[in-house]
């Protein structure tokens, strides 16, 4: 079944095998102040996809994640992460948020961030031991960044502590991999290891879900799109939904007609 | 030489100084362990808003007690305490201003209203005003049965120390234990509160039993040492410590260290220091305390090897 028709209607999801999804969220709503930044939005993200979260800025895309996770709290709608509330699939879920969202002169090594993500497999009133030390030393394997592992955060390049914030997502060792803005402000080869390690998250069957910004790589980089501006503009697979029209209703004016006919659209 | 050091650290000492020593390091360093995360969440203002909305809550105590034991006055501090979190947060919420605005609201009105209390009622009679409440009474929380460090084994000699020993003794550890168990929880809603929130941390419940910890740790400080001391030490020690090193345990260690040393060097000075230079007076022993722990944060900010601020700041 194909999964555009999923989402059948605005606010009722239909489909049985949709239950099981890695999320699902039905009407959400979140707001700041008086002014919703995120207005009765569903979306639906199969298992095993790649799905790019657009939109122009402040349109809530991050947001959207947030309120997902509870991170922020939802003035209403309902979401379900393998079925299951939050709270009760947690572990199966990893979260990074924006790397500007935390000071990087906190007093802490590259491996203590990791170590980070290991949290859940710690134990209450415990504290990391040498076992997750290694699987913290793998991770940092994995995005190429093992030799930074002593080194401060504040003296990482923005794409370093992009890579170091892979690696604590890694730790986690979870199905459903939602990050926020994993591409800005990093260099060429960082976003060619993140997109590599993401592709591998892909492969082994996870799923994952990015606030992604640059419409160019879209294609690319993803197999689904879900297009946000406050509300939920279209949502599915690349080659049927990131088409000039959702485009169009998704940036209004803010995007040229001459930089739509250079993203080779469907 | 050997002599007078034996006879600087005799009896005199054990019945005057120790004591005193002894519970500005406890104060010192039970106020220095919250500091360093409220530091890192730039929630420093914090310890210095509630040191200053206790004046207020003694005061009532005090009103309504008629006494100055110490159980009311406590009562009454953690009330006060209570109190100016709360409004903090609903000034913050309804005016829709930044956090240390709030703070610097509350707790300078708050002050001014323990002031004026102070002012306007009768409390002539007991050993309760401004200057205590600002610099405390460590120089007079001696311990008159002690003779001796014998008497440090003595059961008799050891039930008529001073109480605010042990107290801030059982505060010191209690605050500790805090941040033992909830070192991890600490550290990651510290770092990246959206992460922690995300892993199931409850940061809302952890951010409140800090300010709690704050809180407990000012109120015991505040009766033995004053809000001077209470103020500095939140801030001073965990600042220079964090230009020691790029490692939390080890700020923390630092700050303890830094802590210690601000509290015994800042006593000293302040007993033996003016007589150093032909004057026979003293100075006020807390003010000295908060004046050391200045100059080691000006060392360090001048000599410390993680001085230079690389990390970008967070955008929000």
């Amino acid at each position: 079944m194909s999964n555009a028709k999923l989402v059948a209607e605005s606010g009722k999801i239909l489909d049985v095998a949709a239950k099981d999804a890695p999320l699902t969220v039905r009407g959400l709503t979140v707001s700041y102040g008086n002014k919703p930044a995120v207005f009765s939005v569903d979306a639906s993200i199969p298992a095993g996809s790649m799905t790019a979260i657009i939109g122009p800025n402040g349109a809530g895309k991050s947001t959207f994640l947030k309120g997902a996770l509870g991170v922020v709290p939802r003035l209403s709608g309902e979401v379900r992460i393998f079925g299951k509330l939050f709270e009760d699939a947690r572990d199966r879920v990893a979260y990074v948020p924006q790397r500007a969202s935390v000071d990087w002169d906190f007093p802490a090594r590259v491996i203590d961030v990791v170590l980070m993500g290991l949290y859940g497999s710690v134990g209450l009133f415990r504290l990391w031991r040498a076992r997750h030390r290694e699987q913290a030393m793998d991770c940092l394997k994995r995005v190429g960044m093992v030799d930074f592992a002593d080194r401060q955060i504040g003296q990482l390049s923005g794409g370093q502590q992009q890579r170091v914030f892979l690696a604590r997502a890694l730790a986690q060792n979870a199905e459903f991999y939602l990050l926020d803005e994993p591409f800005a402000g990093v260099d060429a080869a960082t976003e060619r290891a993140i997109v590599s390690v993401l592709k591998e998250l892909k492969a082994e069957g996870r799923t994952v879900v990015c606030v992604h910004h640059d419409l160019s790589t879209v294609a690319e980089y993803f197999d689904r799109v879900l297009l946000i501006n406050v509300r939920r503009i279209a949502e599915g697979p690349v080659k049927t939904t990131f088409t000039a029209e959702n485009l169009q209703e998704t940036y209004g004016g803010r995007l040229a007609t001459t930089h739509i006919d250079e993203l080779h659209l469907a | 030489m050997i002599n007078d050091l034996i006879t600087a650290l005799g009896a005199e000492f054990v019945q005057l100084s120790l004591t005193p020593i002894v519970i500005g390091t406890l104060a010192a360093i039970a106020c220095a362990l919250p500091g360093n995360f409220l530091l890192l969440r730039r929630q420093a203002l914090i310890g210095d808003a509630i040191s200053h909305v206790v004046l207020p809550g003694i005061v009532a105590a005090f009103l309504v007690t008629g006494t100055i034991t110490a159980v009311p006055m406590m009562i009454g501090a953690g009330a006060a305490a209570i109190i100016a979190v709360i409004m903090i947060e609903i000034v913050k919420r309804l005016g829709r201003v930044e956090p240390g605005a709030a703070m610097g609201l509350v707790f300078t009105t708050l002050f001014a209203a323990g002031v004026l209390f102070l002012e306007i009622t009768d409390t002539s009679s007991v050993h309760i005003d401004v200057q205590h409440a600002l610099l405390g009474n460590l120089e007079s929380l001696i311990w008159f049965d002690a003779n001796g460090w014998g008497s440090l084994l003595d059961p008799a000699a050891l039930a008529t120390l001073p109480p605010q020993l042990p107290r801030l003794a059982v505060v010191l550890v209690a605050i500790t234990l805090f941040i033992f168990l909830f070192w991890k929880e600490l550290k990651i809603s510290t770092f990246d509160a959206a992460f922690a929130g995300a892993v199931g941390i409850r940061t809302r419940t952890l951010g409140f039993a800090l300010v709690v910890a704050t809180a407990v740790a000012a109120v015991a400080a505040f009766d033995a040492v004053g809000s001077i001391i209470v103020i500095a030490m939140f801030v001073c020690p965990p600042a220079s410590a964090r230009l020691m090193t790029n490692q939390l345990a080890r700020q923390v260690g630092w700050s303890v260290i830094f802590a210690t040393i601000s509290a015994v060097l800042g006593y000293v000075f302040a007993g033996y220091g003016p007589g150093w230079f032909g004057s026979p007076y003293a100075v006020s022993a807390a003010g000295m305390i908060a004046t050391v722990s200045g100059v080691i944060l000006l060392l360090a900010c001048l000599f410390g090897p993680q001085r230079k601020r690389t990390g970008q700041q967070a955008e929000t």
